[in-house]
């Protein structure tokens, strides 16, 4: 077959099936409905197979792309999905939560004239197909005695512990709330993670051999130190994720009717307080909610506000829509449901009734001056533009600080920010102790943070010894020199196949 | 009561954490009630079998607790621990139709769906050498292990608790064994001093001018109350701060508080304050966020109640100890 190029492939994206905003506001049902398989088959034709693939690099996991798009390709799916979860053993969420446009989609050649290929769609699809097929991974796992702790259920710990689990640990996650997933659970929402995916991709860790204890607040029931010390587990990774929610301190703040992205989040996501009182957890959503910042946090908050009927939600953010942390498709999404964005504009002051709950916000407009740190354009307020407008709900969704727990109850190493400090291997100051995702980065993305575990990973591997694992489970395609009894040159480690 | 199996292929809310065993074979089930005491119609003590949390625990500390699938996380404060036992202590007033339902279902022998644990920085035990640790309410239970701490530091223990009345008073004698003084306030005179905890305090601080330290746990308005009386007299207060939480674990924010002007998580920068810096016009307003919300819940909840004629009612061992 002659080889593709950008003029013979499909010039535009396959379709996939999205709600209108109309429909998609009354309910908690995914916006994005997935593509079906003729679809999925029209946009594998669009990947050009580079042989240097770019978006390789690009993705956070490693993630053999062309590999598993050339397998969609030879119909061989089973396949497709088993080279993909030797990088990634969650594609049902990243394929939905990934923001692959700065990712292996943004550095896709096919981007530079023609809408990148939608990997990010595929890999869901591919993932998807896999729950509905009810495929798990065929791991031929042999227990090395090794036992692993993991502080966290969330994208990072898992990761983690879905590596560890395939190199033959005994792995053990500690998780702090009654259901396992962490911010894919808590924070993000039904209609664009259900949680039926999320109990999926958990589900095929769990049948690696993979315990996790809920209702398990690690520091405090036991600390880092019990945990290599008298709990006898040779290594600890640490992903608790960044948590506590940011407030801003100016007046009003403590009225009531102002909460955190979090806890408004939690409260829906985790507790279902949208089914009160059906369901125990009162929520008391505002007719009108005012969301600060515009990030994927605020961006899930507003979008929850308006599914539990909010009338009218607002995006209050002190820059504009160039310099938002949201993924465009997350912002274009909103704007489509008819959230109102306030751009370039700055909370002030919260104004409160008689009885305390908020009434109103004060607000000033912003514009935007010379570059800060961040390389963005630092927003200034403009003198006199005090305006106030009416409103029952204010959220805060403007990042979070370090969960204070472990550093409270451990002698881990923290930075001058109260993050975990590690070093380029993600060890922690603690021996056989290694932490990643938000709790050394700082609020990042599910898919850095599972980066990071995977990462970890491979670091505990080395210190513990452990022959690596990574090709063992493929042993139809892994190469001879990676596989048999080699050494596999990226790891620096020995390998070996049970072959059956 | 429902059965509420909450073990999901391999993912256990369980108990035990240094073994994959479970301990005394009691199945990986939730947490298992192991006794209950009825003190008043309304307040019930639990004790909890949690062998980990009752090694961990600290005085001062709370845990968080969800009774079924469909219920909320509350947080209450420790009231006693027992490592040798194995079991958390709580003690829980039936106010809302959280609290109540609980009175209502958790029996001896039972199972409480998710229990978290122990959170919050525990609580101090200074080197004072004469201190007043006030109770009131719900208060009278976790102030205990405290005065229980103090009286193990060596320290001069002088108890003040209150109730309204002499049926709800519980745990005399537990108290009389670790303080050296011991005060009763009733609302109604029924049982010791006639008047508020305060009034204990007072007249505790005119006997003894060399109090270092009173800790004060209850109801906001009695802590607030408490901090107020200790004020002029500059005598060093910590309060226990109970506000609304959902994880308890620093993530939600909804316990935040006015500490010296700055915003504290109770959570985990708590539950123990300086009862003079804590703002507790704004911790009681914060208090009544969900007031509508909670009424409607137990109104319904009452009415199906009455409907299913399962009137909540009082059982489990009577009296207290």
């Amino acid at each position: 077959m002659a080889r593709k190029t950008i003029r013979t492939i499909p010039q535009e994206r396959a379709v996939m099936p999205v709600q209108e905003p109309e429909i998609r506001t009354g309910n908690f049902d995914e916006v994005a409905q997935g593509f079906n398989l003729e679809n999925a088959l029209i946009e594998c034709e669009r990947c050009l197979v580079c042989p240097q693939a770019a978006c390789i690099a690009g993705c956070p996991v490693g993630i053999d792309i062309p590999g598993f798009i050339c397998k969609i390709i030879d119909k061989d799916y089973r396949g497709a999905y088993n080279l993909m979860t030797d990088a990634n053993f969650l594609p049902a969420i990243c394929g939905r939560v990934c923001p692959q446009e700065d990712q292996c989609e943004g550095v896709c050649p096919v981007g530079d004239t023609l809408e990148p290929v939608a990997i990010g769609r595929l890999e869901r699809w591919l993932g998807d197909l896999a729950i509905a097929e009810g495929w798990t991974k065929e791991s031929h796992i042999e227990p090395n005695r090794f036992r692993v702790g993991i502080i966290g259920s969330g994208p990072a710990g898992m990761a983690c512990a879905a590596d560890l689990a395939k190199a033959g640990c005994a792995v053990t996650v500690y998780e702090a709330l009654h259901e396992p997933g962490g911010v894919l659970r808590y924070g993000i929402p039904e209609f664009r993670l259900p949680n039926s995916v999320v109990d999926a991709e958990i589900g095929n860790l769990i049948k690696l051999g993979i315990e996790i204890k809920c209702n398990t607040l690690a520091g405090r029931l036991f600390t880092v130190e019990d945990m290599i010390g008298e709990m006898g587990y040779d290594a600890v990774f640490i992903g608790t994720g960044a948590g506590s929610p940011r407030f801003m301190d100016i007046p009003g703040e403590n009225l009531n009717g102002v909460l955190s992205a979090n806890e408004l989040l939690t409260r829906c996501n985790l507790m279902k307080a949208g089914q009160f009182p059906e369901y125990d957890t009162p929520l008391h959503l505002g007719r009108r909610v005012a969301v600060i910042g515009s990030g994927n946090t605020a961006m899930d908050a507003m979008r929850v506000s308006l599914r539990l009927g909010a009338e009218k939600v607002y995006c209050v953010y002190r820059r504009t829509e160039a310099e938002s942390p949201a993924r465009v498709e997350e912002i274009h999404h909103a704007q489509e449901e008819g959230i109102e964005f306030h751009w370039l504009t700055a909370p002030v002051e919260i104004l409160g009734d008689s009885d305390s709950n908020v009434r109103g916000m004060k607000c000033i407009r912003m514009e935007l001056g010379e570059p800060d740190a961040s390389g963005r354009r630092r927003p200034e307020p403009i003198e006199d533009s005090e305006y106030e407008f009416e409103t029952d709900m204010v959220v805060y969704a403007i990042g979070t600080t370090a969960n204070p727990i472990l550093g409270q109850t451990s002698h881990i190493r923290l930075n001058e920010r109260g993050y975990i400090e590690t070093d380029e291997n993600l060890a922690t100051s603690l021996a056989g102790v290694y932490a990643g995702g938000d709790i050394v980065t700082g609020a990042a993305t599910v898919i850095l943070a599972m980066g990071a575990g995977r990462k970890a990973a491979r670091s505990i591997k080395t210190y513990l010894g452990i022959r690596d694992s990574e090709t063992a489970h493929r042993p139809e395609y892994a190469t001879i020199e990676t596989s048999m009894f080699g050494i596999d040159r990226a790891e620096r480690n020995f390998v070996r196949v049970r072959l059956e | 009561m429902v059965d509420h199996d909450n073990r999901r292929d391999g993912v256990t809310r369980a108990r035990d954490l240094t073994s994959g065993a479970n301990m005394d074979g009691i199945a990986a089930s939730g947490f298992p009630i192991l006794a209950r005491t009825d003190f008043s119609d309304t307040t019930f003590l639990l004790e909890i079998y949690h062998p980990t949390m009752a090694r961990a625990a600290r005085p001062g500390q709370f845990v968080i607790l969800i009774a079924h699938d469909h219920g909320e996380r509350i947080p209450l404060t420790i009231a006693d621990f027992d490592p040798a036992k194995g079991t958390i202590t709580l003690v829980i007033q039936a106010v809302g139709k959280t609290t109540r339902e609980m009175q209502r279902d958790f029996r001896k022998g039972g199972n409480i769906l998710g229990m978290v644990g122990p959170m919050g920085e525990p609580s101090h035990i200074s080197e004072a050498k004469k201190v007043i640790c006030v109770g009131g309410g719900l208060g009278v239970a976790p102030i205990f292990p405290q005065a229980r701490g103090f009286k193990q530091a060596g320290a001069y223990v002088i108890g003040v608790v209150g109730f309204r009345s002499s049926d709800l008073i519980f745990w005399e004698d537990k108290f009389r064994q670790v303080c050296d003084e011991f005060m009763i306030c009733t609302d109604d005179g029924s049982a010791g001093l006639k008047g508020l905890v305060t009034e204990g305090i007072e007249a505790a601080i005119a006997r003894h001018p060399d109090i270092d330290e009173v800790v004060a746990i209850g109801p906001p308005i009695m802590m607030k109350a408490c901090a107020e009386a200790t004020r002029p007299h500059k005598i060093k207060t910590i309060v226990s701060l109970n506000p609304i939480m959902v994880d308890g674990t620093g993530m939600c924010g909804g316990c935040r508080v006015r500490v010296g002007g700055r915003i504290k998580f109770a959570c985990v920068d708590g539950p123990d304050f300086d009862g003079h810096d804590v703002d507790f016009d704004d911790l009681m307003t914060r208090l009544q966020r969900f007031k509508e919300d909670e009424r409607m819940a137990l109104e319904k909840w009452s009415e199906n109640c009455r409907r299913l004629a399962l009137e909540p009612s009082q059982t489990g061992e009577k009296g207290g100890s």
